[in-house]
């Protein structure tokens, strides 16, 4: 599946990317687009190649066939350096010193990208994360929350057009989850593109403008809207005191209910094509029945569901 | 040939000096092993009957420009990797030659300080307390003292980069350190033969030996450099070049 729908200037576009290791394939014929200031959720179980994917687009392991273009430069090794200068990669586990300081890891990093005024520079970046008055404290002295943000500071240091976030939040508490949260959003904003692999439906769901789905092949890339619509029907949800007497005489002869099935006593879930406006007639047919409604509503998908519907069925085609 | 940026280079030497001056063992094991070097040139000197064959005992002094680097060169690349400061690294520009001679310096500019106030206080402690005879008997080894200032920076290049050669090849950090050690033969070896008598210490022994390290030093970083593989650093597996695959990738040093 390819998206080719995108602002004009992509980030990050990988074409029939495929990384194998000996036998094993890490990731197959990926191709897909990043958006310049897109949040991008790359999601998948544990093996899915995101990981992989992350590395090969930041230079650290090379492709087995397929090509990239990353913040513009084309995926190759003469151009490794210069992808490296422009893009920021912040691994699951921070990697820091434990015994320099948050300041002196940070200066390090800043020589390495060969950063002007990298003293106001590091002092913005551990504002950005809240550590402004932690730069003296040994990094082995930090819990592993402050570790974190002490790696997200890092990765702000060079300013990059790219920022590949792995499992950022893994691990932390829900106080460190939500300054992590709002850093994305605040990072959005300046129109930093963010290339952000998570476990977390929620936090992908929350922050990304859109997500892609990979389980080794890509399953899918969209927004997760519309992905919901791709995946499931619309839906009613009815409940009533007391289950309905004839509920396939009812919800037939009711305008815009293509189906339904019953959920348990007095439950039932109508396949509409439009929800908001069948559910007037369906009240409306429920009443005249004498039926005591206790609620109508929208069924609402989450991305868990898209997620697991498509990783449900890898795992039942390769059960086949 | 690729451009090598001397702010990163520095970047890494300065870091690493940094690391280690928070590493008390480390501090306690580089000066502990000079002195250990120092005892039998020290004992022989002050000890021996005069006439005592003095150049093998002096000889002994190069062994530790050959054997203070060994520990932190063997853990210089392996050590990255087992406390997981690998990965981040090689996110940045810094390409590997940098990163290998920043890290090679990083390790050679304590070992030649070290080497270097060695020696000298051995010379002084001559100089002061040993008898007339010693003394002057210790000063007319011009060969051997000729050979010790000029050997002493290329011994431990060559044994730095041998150190670190195994650190970029292994796979934990003890292995690393117990195959650095390897970096201490051929000099042990030299410095047996000239004891057997198989070649006396000379000027032109000394220079002959001086022009072959500098040949073996000169070429070390850039072949480091290629034995280094970021992806066999980060994954544990070595990149797997389908042949005629994505040829692009092949041989490439970034």
């Amino acid at each position: 599946m390819r998206e080719v729908t995108l602002a004009q200037q992509a980030a990050v576009v990988v074409d029939r990317l495929t990384k194998c290791f000996g036998e094993r394939t890490a990731y197959s014929e990926v191709s897909f687009e990043v958006a310049h200031g897109e949040v991008f959720g790359f999601l998948g179980p544990n093996g899915a190649g995101k990981t992989t994917m992350v590395r090969t687009l930041g230079t650290l392991i090379e492709p087995s066939s397929g090509t990239a273009t990353v913040a513009g430069i084309p995926l190759a090794p003469d151009n490794a350096v210069e992808i490296r200068q422009h893009v920021s990669i912040m691994p699951e586990a921070p990697g820091l010193y434990l015994r320099l300081t948050v300041s002196e890891n940070l200066e390090y990093f800043a020589g390495l990208y060969g950063l002007h005024q990298p003293a106001a520079r590091i002092r913005d970046a551990l504002d950005a994360v809240n550590l402004g008055d932690r730069a003296g404290d040994l990094c082995g002295g930090l819990s592993k929350g402050l570790r974190q943000r002490v790696g997200l500071a890092r990765t702000l240091l060079s300013d990059p057009v790219v920022m590949f976030l792995d499992e950022p939040t893994s691990g932390l508490d829900p106080v460190a989850t939500r300054e992590v949260h709002n850093l994305i959003t605040n990072l959005r904003q300046s129109g930093t593109t963010i290339f952000l692999t998570t476990h977390r439906l929620e936090e992908a769901e929350r922050l990304c403008d859109r997500v892609a789905i990979l389980n080794t092949t890509l399953r899918t890339v969209g927004r997760t809207e519309d992905l919901r619509a791709q995946l499931f029907t619309k839906t009613l949800v009815v409940q009533t005191l007391e289950p309905l007497g004839d509920p396939g005489r009812l919800f037939t002869g009711i305008p815009g209910v293509d189906g339904w099935r019953s959920d348990g006593p007095g439950s039932y879930v109508l396949s509409v094509p439009d929800p908001r406006r069948v559910a007037p007639e369906v009240t409306r047919g429920l009443v005249a029945a004498g039926a005591d409604v206790v609620s109508i509503g929208e069924a609402k998908h989450s991305l868990e569901d898209v997620y697991l519907e498509l990783v449900d069925e890898d795992v039942e085609a390769r059960g086949q | 040939m690729m451009s090598m940026d001397t702010a990163r280079v520095r970047a890494v030497v300065r870091k690493e000096l940094r690391d280690y001056r928070r590493r008390r063992s480390i501090v306690v094991a580089m000066i502990i092993l000079p002195v250990v070097f120092l005892i039998e040139p020290t004992l022989t000197v002050f000890l021996a009957p005069a006439g005592t064959n003095l150049q093998v005992p002096l000889l002994l002094l190069l062994l530790i420009p050959v054997v203070t680097p060994s520990t932190l060169a063997a853990y210089s690349i392996v050590g990255e990797r087992e406390q997981g400061t690998m990965e981040p690294l090689l996110t940045t520009p810094l390409r590997q030659e940098e990163f290998i001679l920043g890290k090679a310096s990083a390790v050679m500019i304590p070992t030649l300080v070290l080497s270097y106030a060695v020696f000298g206080l051995f010379l002084a402690v001559v100089r002061i307390f040993a008898k007339s005879a010693a003394s002057t008997a210790v000063f007319h080894q011009g060969p051997v003292l000729l050979a010790i200032a000029l050997l002493t920076p290329l011994m431990a290049g060559w044994a730095v980069i041998v150190g670190m050669a195994v650190s970029v090849r292994a796979s934990e950090i003890r292995v690393a350190q117990q195959l650095g050690m390897v970096a201490s033969f051929p000099p042990l070896v030299a410095v047996i033969l000239l004891a057997l008598g198989v070649f006396h210490p000379s000027v032109r022994v000394a220079l002959l030996f001086a022009g072959v390290l500098l040949l073996i030093d000169a070429r070390a970083v850039p072949l480091v450099s290629r034995m280094f593989d970021r992806e066999r650093l980060v994954t544990g597996k070595k990149a797997d070049r389908p042949r005629g695959a994505i040829g692009m990738w092949r041989g490439r040093a970034d």
